[in-house]
């Protein structure tokens, strides 16, 4: 037959010209998976890429905070309270130095008000040594060590200042960084768990089920969010431990921020449910294990990642603000919240302006979630703009 | 058509009700009736076009068919092996060891392909989802005799589906569902998605594997040249019932429904000077969920009468193999499909 004919030359043209306008470049592309589509494409987004790495940084710098800090997290300098920040310096009107020092300090006792008030001797520097000996710690419970990045044998290094009672307050910050990017990550995961389950169940069986759960989720988003974080918070008994109040807290957050994930997942469930990809699965014979595993699970878990980079910065905010009004975390937890609690009054504004270096810190952290969860919804789904 | 008929699958009295929630706890209002008392049988080997416009519950029924919506009432009973298997009992994991042996093919090449599985692993999912097959090496085997049989080549095996155009995706989609050597498979407006000369070499391709490997199609479309192509037999379907059931030839040039001579009045025509008197349906095509009574087709039927009003017509062979729902059917003179010379095969 002559059609028959014609469209196998046509193919075989067809082929031939495919085949010609294929490169390497265009062969990588076409046998990228989903992940490697993504990462190229997030890749290009400089901003998002920038927050990241910024984040990582900080991260790091909190997992291994006692080693980058000089000095421990309560660890008290009655000689230097309320201390200005100590700025390491190369030079001075006494000539340079190829290893940065930092000033001696001397206390003197105000004469009107009696208070103690560190005074800066220019002529005294002490030198910044680096992977020196200072106080033990343990990092991560397990690595124990005694050595930190940087510090002095003799006087003292406070980065960021102290705060009111003389503890270092960049170890402090460093300290208060792990704890509130900790508290942000296990409550999105307790939220990601219970929306996971609730929404799945809604979304994949749907009918009453679903009808239920639903309403269920209403009534939990009408509630108002901080009358709700009091009650609870008022909950936690006064003996607790700081370790229990902090999972309490975790839990808390979880348990508040999982309708909204829930409603998304069901709702991406409900969409995909009726792909014709699914249909098709189904009509291969698939089982429910197979069909959510294989083909709902990776169509939707771009979002979810999305979903989470962005609902960080909301918990991490809840956790400062609650800690910020005493509703969360206590002393001696160390978190951002209760770090900026020193920066409340007047007296921090004018006296002590780097007590609100931490805000500066949860600024930032904000930031930098929010431009990377920019930057991943773009990337997150590959397929949808084609030829990219 | 094969000369004797042994028959492959039997739907009797297929019902499809989709029930109208609506209120404050969602009770059921009512039911969209998109298949509503179909019955017809496919031969081994044969092809079935089933047209419509849409709404007429064409899709819904190849889907049933093959138990991806839920029939509501109806028998499909399937001949495999010399045993009558009925489709509809099936449960669980019988139901899905028994998916070998019908499968489908999607109209929109795009959504139909899982964008984040490579080819290989789309063409072998038959294969691997049931447990049919469990060694590694087999499936690959299998899927490269699929792909070729497909005319894809074997490099394009280890792609994702965005590397590839409409009519290739769709041969994917064919070779997805030849891999685990299915009797039967529903073509649900495989074609109507692709460009003209690709719908050709698509139609062409599932001419030749019908001939190499014997299958059966039921191969629905809304568009009549098409159908007039590929299949033997063509059944007619108007709001969720079929309406006329006939060989394709018999269909074309003397249809003896007058939803037939509409839809066929509608093909457009190549040949200027073939003036064919185009019979336009009036108003759209009525509600399924309150379908009008007697005739269904009488709100828009040119040759209406009281009687379809308020009879439905019965289901009557006026010809050899040709079967119409019609009060007039052998009164009126329709007219099909101009002379043989119209007569594309």
């Amino acid at each position: 037959m002559s059609t028959n004919e014609l469209s196998q030359r046509e193919l075989t043209q067809q082929e031939r010209a495919v085949q010609e306008r294929e490169s390497q470049e265009a062969l990588r592309y076409y046998s990228a998976t989903q992940w490697q589509l993504v990462w190229w494409r997030f890749r290009r987004h400089k901003l998002a890429m920038a927050g990241g790495l910024f984040l990582a940084l900080l991260a790091f710098l909190g997992i291994f905070a006692e080693f980058f800090g000089p000095y421990s997290g309560v660890t008290r300098n009655t000689d230097y309270l309320l201390g200005p920040p100590q700025i390491p310096r190369f030079w001075d009107e006494n000539g340079f130095s190829l290893r940065p020092f930092v000033y001696g300090v001397t206390t003197e006792r105000d004469p009107v008000t009696l208070r103690r008030i560190p005074t800066i001797d220019r002529e005294v520097r002490h030198p910044i040594r680096f992977f020196v000996r200072g106080e033990p710690y343990t990092v991560l419970k397990v690595i124990e060590s005694d050595i930190h990045l940087f510090g002095v044998e003799e006087g003292t290094v406070h980065l960021f200042g102290t705060d009111p009672l003389g503890r270092d307050l960049f170890t402090r910050t460093l300290i208060a960084t792990r704890t509130s990017l900790s508290i942000g990550v296990l409550g999105v995961l307790i939220a990601f768990v219970l929306a996971l389950i609730i929404g799945g169940v809604a979304g994949y069986f749907g009918g009453w089920i679903d009808y239920g759960i639903q309403r269920l989720t209403e009534i939990v988003r009408v509630i108002p969010v901080i009358p709700l974080y009091m009650g609870l918070a008022a909950a936690f008994p006064r003996e607790w431990s700081t370790q229990q109040i902090y999972f309490a807290m975790t839990l808390i957050l979880g348990l508040v921020g999982w309708p909204t994930l829930a409603r998304r997942i069901r709702g991406q469930l409900l969409t995909l449910r009726t792909e014709d990809y699914v249909v098709a699965a189904q009509i291969a014979g698939a089982s429910a294990a197979r069909i959510i595993g294989r083909h709902l699970l990776p169509a939707f878990a771009s979002y979810i990642i999305v979903d989470l980079v962005i609902s960080f910065p909301y918990l991490i905010l809840s956790e400062t603000a609650l800690s910020f009004v005493q509703l969360g975390l206590r002393p001696p937890d160390i978190s951002w919240g209760i770090l900026l609690q020193d920066a409340q009054n007047i007296r921090a504004i004018e006296q002590a302006p780097w007590l609100f270096i931490p805000a500066a810190f949860v600024v930032t952290a904000v930031l930098s979630f929010t431009i990377l969860g920019d930057g991943v919804r773009d990337a997150a789904d590959p397929y949808t703009v084609s030829g990219s | 058509m094969p000369a004797e008929h042994h028959p492959l699958l039997e739907v009797e009295n297929l019902k499809v009700y989709f029930p109208i929630r609506a209120g404050w706890l969602g009770r059921v209002h009512g039911h969209v009736k998109a298949v509503d008392g179909v019955s017809f049988t496919i031969h081994k080997g044969e092809t079935l076009g089933l047209v419509g416009e849409s709404g007429s519950g064409k899709t819904t029924t190849g889907r049933s068919i093959l138990r991806a919506i839920p029939p509501t009432e109806g028998r499909v009973t399937f001949h495999v092996n010399g045993q009558a298997v009925d489709v509809t009992g099936l449960r669980g994991r019988e139901l899905r060891n028994f998916r070998r042996h019908m499968q489908m093919i999607f109209q929109d090449p795009y959504s139909s392909l899982n964008p984040r599985m490579t080819v290989r692993d789309i063409i072998a999912e038959p294969l691997v989802a049931n447990g049919m097959v469990r060694n590694k090496r087999e499936v690959d085997e299998r899927v490269r005799e699929t792909a070729a049989l497909c005319q894809l080549s074997l490099e394009h095996l280890r792609r994702f589906p965005h590397a590839f155009s409409g009519g290739q995706r769709q041969r994917i989609g064919i070779a997805r569902a030849l891999v685990a050597n299915p009797e039967f498979i529903v073509c649900d407006e495989t074609v109507s998605a692709l460009d003209v000369s690709i719908q050709a070499e698509i139609l062409n391709l599932l001419m030749d594997l019908q001939e190499q490997l014997g299958v059966t199609y039921l191969f629905i479309a809304h568009d009549l040249s098409v159908v007039a192509h590929i299949s033997d037999r063509v059944a007619v379907m108007y709001l969720g019932q079929i309406v006329e059931l006939a060989p394709t030839k018999s269909l074309f040039y003397t249809p003896k429904h007058p939803y037939t001579e509409a839809l066929l009045s509608a093909i457009p025509e190549v040949d200027p000077d073939q003036t064919m008197r185009h019979i336009p349906l009036e108003g759209e095509i009525p509600n399924p969920a309150n379908p009008p009574a007697g005739c269904r087709f009488h709100t828009r039927c040119p040759y209406v009468a009281d009687i379809c009003r308020s009879q439905v017509p019965a289901w009557q062979e006026v010809a050899p193999e040709h079967f119409v729902a019609c009060h007039f059917a052998e009164e009126l003179t329709l007219t099909g499909v101009g002379g043989p010379q119209n007569a594309s095969a």
